[in-house]
């Protein structure tokens, strides 16, 4: 496929690795966090930590919206799934995300729930409409890259006055997490620098990322999926360590602009306002880091029209995510990781996302810890 | 999730829709939140709707400079930062 293909090309991923190499000063230890999720997966399916010196290291970070989500948003969403009126649209990929006592939507289906996956918010417009006796409620859930989507989907459904339609909202914000993660450094890990995210930078341009580095002083390289985009960021993230600089860099500059997409952060800031805090897994609750639907939109929120009571959520108690998400832990090294926990019988949230960094290292990466197990 | 992937548009459909083409799929997906979208374009497409152009001046460049192991990307991002 084009632009992705040719930025997978392993001749040149070489190139990059040894110029890395070169440039890597063997006193110094660089500990890059990437954010998003879609970094993580891209790391580990192309064995980019095997590229990369010792003294280089990826700690993955908390940017996948299915792992951070709460296990009692989960259980707000199966209530509501199984109300008899309601029709619930949602992602794939939260169909198996455990709430609490082991249950999912995908057992609320089996059990009778009306649980529909849709790929977009259009499906689920589409539904209310075909369907105008089902109450259709989207659970929306996803950083800035899925939020102007349901934001049109909302003045969508106003302009067509769907009054059977509404959404469960769950969008939260990268600049809030990636501060949350820098402020509570004093308990958890030490980062020199960030790959930044690829299409939620997109969205919202790279300027938000500037306290980052004005603020706490570290470099912050926002970079495309492919693994030559990593490689490259890696290597300026470097350059910028090894030269005492701590600046905003945009290597994904065939995609992202400083100001981001002005028609998208239009609609969010149009639909949206911001949660005095939202609870994340792992990081706990952070201000200012959720959406909800504004007053005037305040018909299409699902929380309010069903009435629906905040709750508490279990999580299994061995469970590493939220410390795996903060990058304190691997995921090898939660004894529920490939014993009671794979992503056929996910227990926790990171086996769940494809791009959660413990279903990445299950099917990519384990193979590694055998070998150093074994040498 | 919030893997975008690039994709051709093929034709501008009414309502801000485009067909486009990925990996030989024909879809149909929104086109309301880039502007001035045409035929031939690449475009970021992300749960049915389209997130950012691709610049294809920009691609080839950043290719150059990944092939050269990163040096030109680097200096001219330095330069726009500044």
């Amino acid at each position: 496929m084009k632009y992705i293909d040719e930025y997978r090309d392993g001749a040149v991923a070489r190139t990059l690795a040894a110029r890395i190499a070169r440039q890597a000063d063997p006193r110094i230890t660089y500990r890059f966090m990437e954010f998003c999720g879609g970094h993580t997966h891209a790391i580990s399916r192309f064995g980019i930590a095997d590229l990369l010196p010792g003294n280089v290291r990826m700690i993955h970070g908390p940017g996948c919206p299915v792992c951070v989500l709460p296990t009692g948003r989960i259980d707000m969403a199966i209530r509501l799934a199984r109300l008899p009126q309601v029709t619930l649209c949602t992602y794939g990929d939260l169909m198996r995300v455990p709430g609490s006592a082991g249950q999912s939507l995908l057992k609320a289906k089996a059990a009778g729930a009306d649980v529909r996956m849709v790929y977009s918010t259009l499906d689920a417009i589409r539904i209310a409409e075909t369907e105008p006796g089902r109450e259709v409620v989207f659970f929306a859930v996803g950083f800035e890259t899925t939020t102007p989507p349901t934001a049109l989907a909302i003045r969508q459904a106003e302009a067509r006055q769907l009054a059977n339609f509404s959404i469960f909202c769950n969008h939260v914000l990268t600049p809030p997490a990636i501060r949350g993660i820098l402020e509570s450094s004093s308990d958890g890990v030490e980062i020199d620098g960030f790959i930044g995210p690829s299409h939620v930078s997109a969205v919202i341009g790279t300027r938000p990322y500037d306290p980052f580095a004005d603020e706490f002083s570290k470099p912050v390289v926002v970079t495309g999926f492919e693994p030559l985009d990593v490689l490259q960021a890696v290597l300026m993230l470097i350059r910028q360590i090894n030269e005492g600089r701590h600046v905003v860099e945009n290597q994904y500059v065939r995609a992202v602009t400083r100001e981001g997409n002005k028609a998208a952060q239009a609609g969010m800031a149009d639909v949206f306002t911001l949660r005095d805090a939202f609870a994340w897994r792992g990081l706990g609750s952070l201000p200012h880091s959720g959406l909800k639907l504004k007053n005037t939109y305040a018909a299409f929120d699902a929380e309010r029209r069903f009435d629906l009571e905040d709750l508490p959520g279990r999580e299994n108690p061995a469970c590493e995510c939220g410390a795996i998400l903060r990058g304190i832990k691997r995921p090898a090294e939660c004894k529920l990781f490939g014993t009671a926990c794979t992503p056929e019988t996910p227990l926790g949230s990171c086996m769940v996302s494809s791009e959660g960094a413990c279903a990445a290292h299950w099917t990519y990466g384990r193979f590694r810890d055998h070998q150093r197990r074994a040498s | 999730m919030c893997l975008a992937i690039p994709v051709r548009v093929n034709a501008l459909l009414p309502g801000h829709m485009a067909q486009v083409s990925l990996n030989g799929v024909s879809m149909a997906v929104s086109v309301a939140l880039v502007e001035d979208v045409a035929v031939g374009d690449y475009v970021l497409v992300h749960v049915g709707y389209a997130l950012a152009r691709i610049d294809p001046l920009e691609a080839a460049r950043t290719l150059a400079a990944m092939r050269e192991a990163g040096v030109i990307v680097e200096r001219e991002v330095y330069h726009e930062i500044y």
